[in-house]
């Protein structure tokens, strides 16, 4: 048993104490935000978060900032290469000893999938061939969800978005950034949702012991975007997981590892049936084909790991 | 102090050096690419301190001059033409979060059509985004006027990044004789980087660069950044007497070439007004009295001294080697806001455009600018503005077009009919 299994055994081994502040003018039932807290309470206060644009923008509005550490908003595309100017930065005044070893900060780039899967992408390869000691943490609501949730590079087959209203939904396919990312060999890789927080608990904790990338994919379940109830958000958090559609996986040494195998895994509809963003797949009838093509893809996936 | 010969490129390097910065971060671009070769060679041989970083593009570029800046160290970083404009959303970025570096630019043309050589495009585009900027004529201006950058971009008067020019080619190409001022020297009047509360620490936290809701909180940034950059005036001389009192060498806001007795001026920014200086001596030598203006203090720009300057000549020939498409020169449009309701006689302004692409300008244009003023104050009217071209110029490329058509109608010819 690895340290970070260690540290999480079970549920009630959580951070009880909470550290991000609330009142923020996030929607309701917002799965980013939920993962956000809990990263947030194991990486704790001596960090600080490099934002790009996006929701996540908005927790930081002048004079209030829902975080107990520190904070800078870049733009959309260059978040880590900021957090390379502030790791340089504070690599060079613990050099000259012009400040101690106390004062130095965890550098946590902080962005959307629009971000991490497009603008974003180059920046993020730069900082991971230079080998940056960071965390990057991607909350992916699968679509540009500041600017009314359009199609992005993460969104999935047949989903509606503002700029796919189609009958057949967005006719491209969410992009494997974890499998982009862990090309290029960094320290850690994973994938994580909220609604499996002692899944996320134990790879924050295991990326927060090493050192250069670790590079974090939370899905988000975004109640406005994909229009769902936002009592739900957890429910679908767990569908994603159950249904096979979120494998949990980390890459660590070269290997891919499956955290959570969905055993048995239940039909994707399940998951899909509970969102609007679907809603077109099986009103005002099945789209039978469809709905194959998801649920094979899906299959496709597994068939290769279990 | 010792002598050498270097290029604007080489100079700027020292400048980095002797200002000590901590960290560089670097993109490649002609003509750029000397300046961060030389500082890499240095830091990799041990012969200056700090830390270089390459990035994969100027928009990361400039994004982690700002971070790093804003962590509390001294940033240099240069680029060139179409990196500053690919680094242009984190210019105006990176200047509101008033975290003070120098950034040169050596300019260089715009695409489209693409090309090396150099005109000032690429830096006006970057006039409004917060950077304060200082223009070069010589290699040594280049070296001085980077540590003069520095005690301005940190004054906490001011606290704005400073982008200081030079031509491409014209400067960073050349070799010119340049003083090495004495390091400790240097030291001395540049100080240490005192970031003051602009920085990362654990035992401070600090929320920077914060989104804000609506145009009161907006509007009260943005103004603080201008009345920064205004104290930048004040700040600039003071900061360029104290260079002269160590140096020996003024660098003012705007230089005056022989201009004091003048009816006429020349002005003209970077290095091509040396050209300018050359024909002012000719004409002196035949009877004129004529001078050059050239601005060093771009932004802020000093607009009351302008209109001292200006102040009772008769005519001035604005000639910028820059082109707002629709419109005409920059810097003509900026003096003639300068000048718009002084209280003194002012001077017939005539607007020229040229040195576009690094495009020489010959004596004997500088001589028929200098009688299209002069006949135009004598009329009291300002001329239609100019665009710079000859018709050996033209000839040239109505030949590069023939030779273009004709192959062309080869290779109709030849292409398969059906
Ligand atoms: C250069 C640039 N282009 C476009 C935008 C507009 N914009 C702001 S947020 C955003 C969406 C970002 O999407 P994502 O990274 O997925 O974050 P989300 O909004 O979903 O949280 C866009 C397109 C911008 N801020 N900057
Ligand atoms: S749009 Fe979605 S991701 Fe953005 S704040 Fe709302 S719920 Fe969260
Ligand atoms: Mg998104």
């Amino acid at each position: 048993m690895t340290e970070s299994q260690i540290r999480f055994r079970r549920m009630k081994d959580l951070p009880s104490t909470h550290l991000l502040g609330t009142g923020t003018p996030m929607c309701a039932g917002c799965g980013g935000l939920e993962a956000l807290h809990e990263i947030y309470d194991i990486l704790g206060e001596k960090t600080v978060f490099v934002n790009a644009a996006g929701c996540m923008t908005l927790l930081s509005v002048y004079p209030f900032t829902p975080v107990r550490g520190s904070w800078l908003y870049t733009a959309m595309a260059s978040a880590p290469a900021g957090a390379q100017g502030i790791r340089d930065a504070l690599d060079i005044l613990l050099e000259r000893k012009a400040i101690t070893a106390e004062e130095d900060l965890e550098v946590v780039v902080l962005t959307g999938d629009g971000a991490a899967y497009g603008m974003g992408l180059s920046a993020t390869s730069g900082a991971m061939e230079r080998n940056l000691d960071f965390v990057y943490i991607c909350y992916d609501n699968e679509g540009y969800g500041n600017t009314g949730q359009q199609y992005s590079g993460a969104t999935p087959h047949g989903a509606r978005t503002a700029t796919s209203l189609g009958s057949h939904g967005f006719g491209g396919y969410k992009k494997d950034l974890f499998s982009i990312w862990a090309a290029h060999r960094p320290a850690y890789v994973a994938t994580v949702i909220g609604a499996e927080p002692l899944d996320l608990a134990r790879k924050i904790e295991k990326a927060r012991t090493l050192h250069g990338p670790r590079m974090i994919i939370a899905l988000a379940p975004c109640p406005t975007g994909w229009d769902y109830d936002p009592k739900e958000s957890v429910e679908i958090g767990k569908l994603a997981v159950k249904t096979g559609v979120w494998p949990l996986r980390e890459y660590i040494d070269g290997k891919v590892v499956h955290t959570k195998m969905p055993h048995p895994r239940i039909p994707v509809e399940e998951y899909l049936m509970r969102q609007g963003r679907f809603r077109h797949l099986f009103e005002p009838q099945r789209d039978q084909q469809l709905l194959g093509e998801i649920q094979q893809r899906v299959d496709a996936y597994w068939s290769g790991i279990e | 102090m010792t002598r050498r010969l270097l290029t604007g490129n080489g100079a700027a390097a020292w400048g980095a050096r002797l200002a000590r910065a901590d960290y560089i971060p670097a993109f490649p671009i002609t003509p750029q690419t000397e300046i961060i070769e030389s500082l890499g060679q240095w830091i990799d041989t041990g012969a200056m301190p700090g830390r270089m970083v390459t990035f994969e593009s100027e928009h990361s570029m400039i994004t982690a001059a700002g971070s790093a800046a804003a962590t509390g160290v001294r940033v240099f970083s240069a680029t060139s033409s179409q990196g500053l404009l690919y680094g242009m959303e984190m210019l105006y970025t990176v200047a509101g979060w008033r975290a003070p570096f120098v950034l040169v630019n050596v300019s260089r043309g715009l695409a489209s059509p693409i090309t090396l050589e150099p005109d000032h495009n690429d830096v006006l585009a970057a006039r409004d985004c917060g950077f304060l900027q200082i223009h070069c004529a010589t290699c040594q201006e280049v070296l001085d006027s980077i540590l003069i950058a520095y005690r301005l971009a940190e004054d906490p008067q001011v606290r704005l990044p400073v982008i200081v020019n030079l031509d491409g080619f014209y400067l960073s190409f050349t070799r010119e004789p340049v003083e090495l001022p004495d390091v400790q020297a240097c030291a001395n009047y540049v100080g240490s980087y005192d970031a003051e509360n602009v920085r990362f620490r654990a035992s401070a936290p600090e929320s920077q660069a914060v989104a804000v809701l609506g145009g009161g909180p907006y509007s009260y940034f943005r103004y603080e950044t201008q009345l920064a950059a205004m104290n930048g005036l004040a700040v600039y001389d003071e900061v360029a007497d104290g260079f002269a009192q160590v140096f020996g060498r003024l660098h003012g806001a705007v230089e005056a070439y022989r201009s004091e007795d003048a009816e006429y001026v020349f002005v003209m920014m970077g290095s091509f007004a040396t050209k300018a200086k050359e024909a002012v001596d000719q004409l002196r030598n035949a009877g004129w009295r004529i001078g050059l203006l050239r601005p060093r203090l771009v932004r802020p720009f000093p607009a009351a001294r302008w209109s001292e300057l200006l102040a009772g000549k008769r005519g001035a020939a604005i000639i910028d080697q820059n082109l707002s498409f629709g419109m005409g020169g920059v810097l003509h449009t900026e003096i003639a806001s300068a000048l718009y309701g002084m209280n003194a006689v002012q001077p017939v302004l005539a607007s020229f455009v040229g040195g576009l692409g690094g495009r020489d300008i010959s004596p004997q244009e500088f001589f028929e600018m200098a009688g299209v003023i002069r006949d135009a104050a004598q009329r009291g009217e300002s001329p239609p503005p100019r665009l710079l071209y000859t018709e050996d110029e033209l000839r040239e490329v109505r030949k590069l077009q023939a030779v273009a058509q004709v192959e062309r109608e080869e290779l109709a010819k030849n292409e398969p009919k059906g």
